[in-house]
């Protein structure tokens, strides 16, 4: 019989012996909903609301996001106003009234009569800054040298690797001094302030890339012996499109994972850099150069000027992390 | 008449999802006598790895039983500990590498299970592992070697010798040689049926291969979408096969000594259905070319060795 | 028919086609342990020919080399010796080396053993199979590209709106679907099939080997078929050729190679394919 081909009428078939998830993610797909819906009815967006650690974590870094960017609306003051500055204010304990000018400050002010919730405020502004574009940039770095060494291998990909494995037995934190120094001699002395948060995120993002192109290099390698690239090769699509239009998108998945672990880190990494001093200037204070600031003070009894930017840093970075550790878990279930 | 060696009546079992519980296996009864060899054939996502799994008490959560129940020589099974059933039944799987320690040499490995079973002491057991090697057919002097050493044939053999060496009274062997090459394939299935008989160890044979059915069979059992359709006796079925989906499965497996390049394949239209979305009725209904107006709305009892409507005088009832 | 194939109607001609890899232990290894190189070879001086319109089989137990061949074939691995002749064009021989531009890529096409891997999970349906019509340049408007598109699904039994789907959507018979409509795109004459329902269901397999017989029909396909089912190279093939440690062992049309094997290997192949209906019923 010469009979066209039936349609068939299948259904993925779930197969529970093999692997429970994919009957989940069948009847996710088979649900038509518009965008939206499909997202919230997600097994990820389930597992979320299911954990309450990963709520809390998350909450507190959209809550500190939306403060930082929202600065200039919610700061009771501009820290970097000189004129809004009065000496007057100085070391005014939190929630108590100035002896000689009678203000109060919800967390006191520091040495030169800054508010320091303002200051704190706009320092977070700077520490994720510096934390996001840090990791950008080690992102696209990371992404691209681990594409290139597992897809083109070869002496490409043994000269990348070697350096991510000289790199990796140095601290990062020593990578990024080393990298900060360099580049502020580069840098003319009479741009230094201006260019030194571009320099922080420079020497940051450097330090960082190893993680990002270890995991996609692996990823690649796996990838790249599939099928669906040889299909690609056959048609004769050249390394390039096969790279970025095929494997790349297969291999982001452990990035965003990698990304939220290293955003955690950048910002400890800034802060510490902050601290010693080498980091971002007066002018432009982070949470890192509050502490410095707040210690020299907190033996002489104001304790609050290292306290408050201490807690914010350690919510902020506690919470990426929590948060990073949970979608690991949630994305990657071998990893549990 | 004694009890049947392994009894399973009424086997349900379930995945709770979170819109809905999956029901993966519905209703499985079957018996199964001393060295007699049980085949359970069915496409994949049919239930049948689930079906062993379930006897075996290796359901991987969040499936569990949610009735019936499994009785081993009269004594019920179910709610026992695993290392209880690890003693008296044996497990063979596709992969023979994840049977087997990598790290320790096969000798070693077969002595640890014989003393953990047979409490026997190691002198003993080094010369039980010895002679269970010869069964299988591998020599005695590669006691020490390690399963990299050996073929995947040889390493399901070695499985085989692994699984007979607490003398069980029932082997579960899951696609055993699905990942084997055909000529090697038939001495396994070969092997292993004989050393079953010999021991009085019953198998239970799950596999895809209606040919594999045939040739090392006692009885067999069809599953799809987890119901069981059609049990019998081997000869019997492959003569004779009654119910649709055995039919049409039977068909659609090309046969060496009756096609040629101008063969169309009878086909089944369209595959199983996933356990999310399961019609209403008899299961294999949309796929059946004799489906009737009652297929669509119940599903047949299981009389006789055959769940069909096509068959028997509830039809008239429940029509 | 498929008894006498005259070498002038040959689509594809292979002859003495070798592919040998290294594995020897790395280099420091040998020196420390004064090893020496060691080669395999994989395929060894293989040698036949594909009429026009017709499907040759190839097959083997794991390790013959059918894989290495196939992928020879196509371009994906490059021979150590031998030519490779496509209807009359040279696509590889030993001086030239190898000889694949896009003219000669758009007439050869693959469909896969594995229907998961052999689809790019993150792109839809309708993408994967417009692909091979942008690599060639076969089609410039966009509109004439999506009717090609949903021509090519509907040739291979599945919906148009299925252009919209992603591959996890589907069940492996299905997706095997896909595979086979975008080895079609590029309107090939020849392709290579390897191993395409060795992951399937029975039920599923006779429907895609019917619709890869089908296809042969209507478009005048040439077809290697890569297996290591004696069953289902009987149902496919109108040539055999079986592979053992690299080397053809017997070749000949399919009715006499399956009624009277003249190779030992070939014979035990054969007795050992599980069999039922005849000879279970008879005993």
């Amino acid at each position: 019989m010469t009979s066209p081909p039936v349609r068939p009428s299948e259904k993925p078939a779930g197969a529970p012996e093999s692997a429970p998830t994919s009957v989940s993610a069948s009847i996710s797909a088979s649900i038509s909903a518009s965008r939206l819906q499909r997202a919230l009815a997600s097994d990820f967006v389930y597992d979320f609301t299911r954990a309450p650690i990963a709520i809390i974590a998350g909450l507190v870094v959209l809550f500190l996001f939306l403060v930082a960017i929202l600065a200039p609306l919610v700061a009771p003051t501009n820290p970097f106003d000189p004129a809004s500055l009065n000496l007057m204010n100085g070391f005014t304990p939190p929630m108590q009234a100035n002896m000689f000018t009678g203000e109060s400050f919800v967390m006191g002010t520091d040495d030169q009569g800054r508010d320091l919730l303002s200051a704190i405020i706009y320092g977070l502004r700077v520490s994720l800054f510096v934390g996001v574009m840090s990791v950008l940039l080690a992102m696209g770095l990371g992404v691209s040298l681990g594409l290139i060494a597992g897809y083109v291998g070869g002496w490409l990909d043994n000269l990348i690797m070697r350096i991510a494995d000289i790199q990796l037995t140095f601290p990062s934190i020593l990578i990024a001094m080393l990298i900060f120094g360099v580049l502020r001699g580069i840098i003319p002395p009479d741009l230094r302030d201006e260019m030194a948060i571009f320099v922080l995120i420079t020497a940051i993002g450097l330090s960082e890339w190893v993680p990002f192109a270890r995991t996609v290099r692996a990823t690649t390698l796996v990838e790249k012996e599939k099928e669906y690239v040889q299909a690609a090769r056959l048609i004769g699509l050249g390394r390039h499109q096969i790279m970025w239009r095929h494997i790349l998108p297969n291999v982001l998945g452990p990035v965003l994972v990698i990304a939220t672990i290293t955003l955690a880190l950048a910002i400890i990494a800034e802060a510490t850099l902050s601290f010693l001093g080498v980091g971002a200037p007066a002018t432009e204070p982070s949470l890192g150069t509050l502490i410095r600031i707040g210690q020299d003070f907190l033996f002489s009894g104001e304790w609050w000027i290292l306290t408050f930017p201490a807690i914010t840093l350690l919510a902020l970075a506690l919470s990426v992390n929590l948060l990073g550790d949970w979608l690991k878990d949630t994305l990657n279930p071998r990893l549990k | 008449m004694t009890a049947p060696l392994l009894e399973v009546s009424d086997l349900s079992v379930e995945f709770p999802q979170r819109r809905q519980r999956l029901q993966a296996l519905d209703r499985i009864s079957f018996t199964l006598e001393a060295g007699e060899v049980l085949g359970f054939v069915g496409e994949s996502g049919a239930g049948k790895s689930l079906t062993g799994a379930a006897i075996m008490g290796l359901l991987e959560p969040p499936g569990r039983i949610t009735g019936g129940r499994i009785t081993l020589q009269g004594q019920r099974i179910d709610g026992q500990a695993e290392s209880v059933r690890g003693r008296r039944i044996g497990m063979i799987f596709q992969d023979p590498l994840t049977s087997l320690n990598p790290l320790r040499t096969v000798g070693d490995q077969l002595v640890e299970t014989i003393q953990l079973h047979l409490g026997m002491d190691a002198g003993a057991a080094a010369q039980r592992a010895g002679e269970l090697l010869d069964e299988v057919g591998i020599d005695r002097a590669r006691i020490g070697a390690y399963p990299h050493e050996f073929s995947g044939g040889m390493r399901q053999r070695i499985v085989i010798a692994l699984a007979l060496a607490p003398e069980p009274e029932l082997i579960i062997a899951d696609e055993p040689t699905t990942a084997l090459d055909v000529s090697i394939q038939a001495q396994v299935l070969a092997l292993l049926r004989r050393l079953c008989k010999e021991r009085g160890a019953a198998v239970i044979l799950i596999t895809h291969d209606m040919g594999v059915i045939a040739e090392t069979t006692d009885r067999v059992a069809v599953l799809y979408a987890g119901r069981l359709v059609e049990t019998g006796r081997t000869a019997e079925v492959i003569a004779a096969p009654r119910h649709p989906y055995t039919k049409g499965l039977m068909a659609a497996t090309p046969n060496l000594d009756l096609v040629s390049v101008d063969t169309v394949l009878p086909q089944i239209p369209g595959s199983m259905p996933s356990l999310a979305a399961l019609p209403p009725g008899c299961r294999f209904h949309p796929r059946c070319g004799d489906v009737m107006p009652v297929c669509r709305r119940t599903a047949a009892p299981f009389i006789d060795g055959v769940a069909c409507h096509l068959y028997g005088a509830q039809t008239q009832e429940a029509g | 028919m498929p008894g006498g194939v005259m070498m002038d109607n040959a689509y594809l001609q292979v002859s003495g086609l070798s592919r040998h890899f290294d594995i020897s232990d790395p280099f420091l290894a040998r020196l420390l342990t004064g090893g020496a190189r060691r080669q395999l070879t994989a395929v060894d001086n293989v040698s036949f020919s594909i009429a026009r319109g017709q499907t040759y089989a190839l097959v083997g137990e794991s390790g013959s080399g059918k894989s290495t061949i196939a992928r020879m074939i196509v371009g994906l691995e490059r021979p150590d010796s031998g030519t490779i002749r496509f209807d009359g064009r040279t696509a590889f021989d030993e001086r030239q080396g190898q000889v694949q531009d896009n003219s000669l890529r758009q007439k050869l096409q693959m469909v896969f053993q594995s229907p998961y891997s052999s689809l790019n999970p993150r792109w839809r349906v309708g993408d994967i199979l417009m692909e091979p019509i942008r690599a060639f340049d076969l089609i410039a408007d966009p509109e004439a590209r999506r009717r090609r598109v949903h021509e090519l699904l509907d040739q291979v039994g599945l919906s148009t709106q299925d252009a919209q789907r992603y591959p996890h959507e589907f069940s492996g018979g299905q997706r095997q679907r896909i595979s086979i409509a975008r080895a079609l795109a590029s309107n090939p004459q020849f392709i290579v099939c390897d191993e395409p329902t060795s992951a399937l269901d029975v039920s599923v397999q006779a429907q895609v080997l019917n619709l890869l017989k089908q296809l042969q029909r209507d478009l005048q396909l040439t077809y290697l078929f890569i297996s290591h089912d004696m069953a289902v190279v009987r149902v496919m093939a109108h040539r055999i050729g079986v592979l053992k440690n690299g080397r053809l062992v017997e070749e000949n049309a399919a009715g006499p190679l399956i009624e009277s094997p003249q190779d030992p290997y070939t014979r035990m192949l054969m007795e050992s394919t599980p069999r039922f209906a005849g000879g279970a019923a008879s005993g």
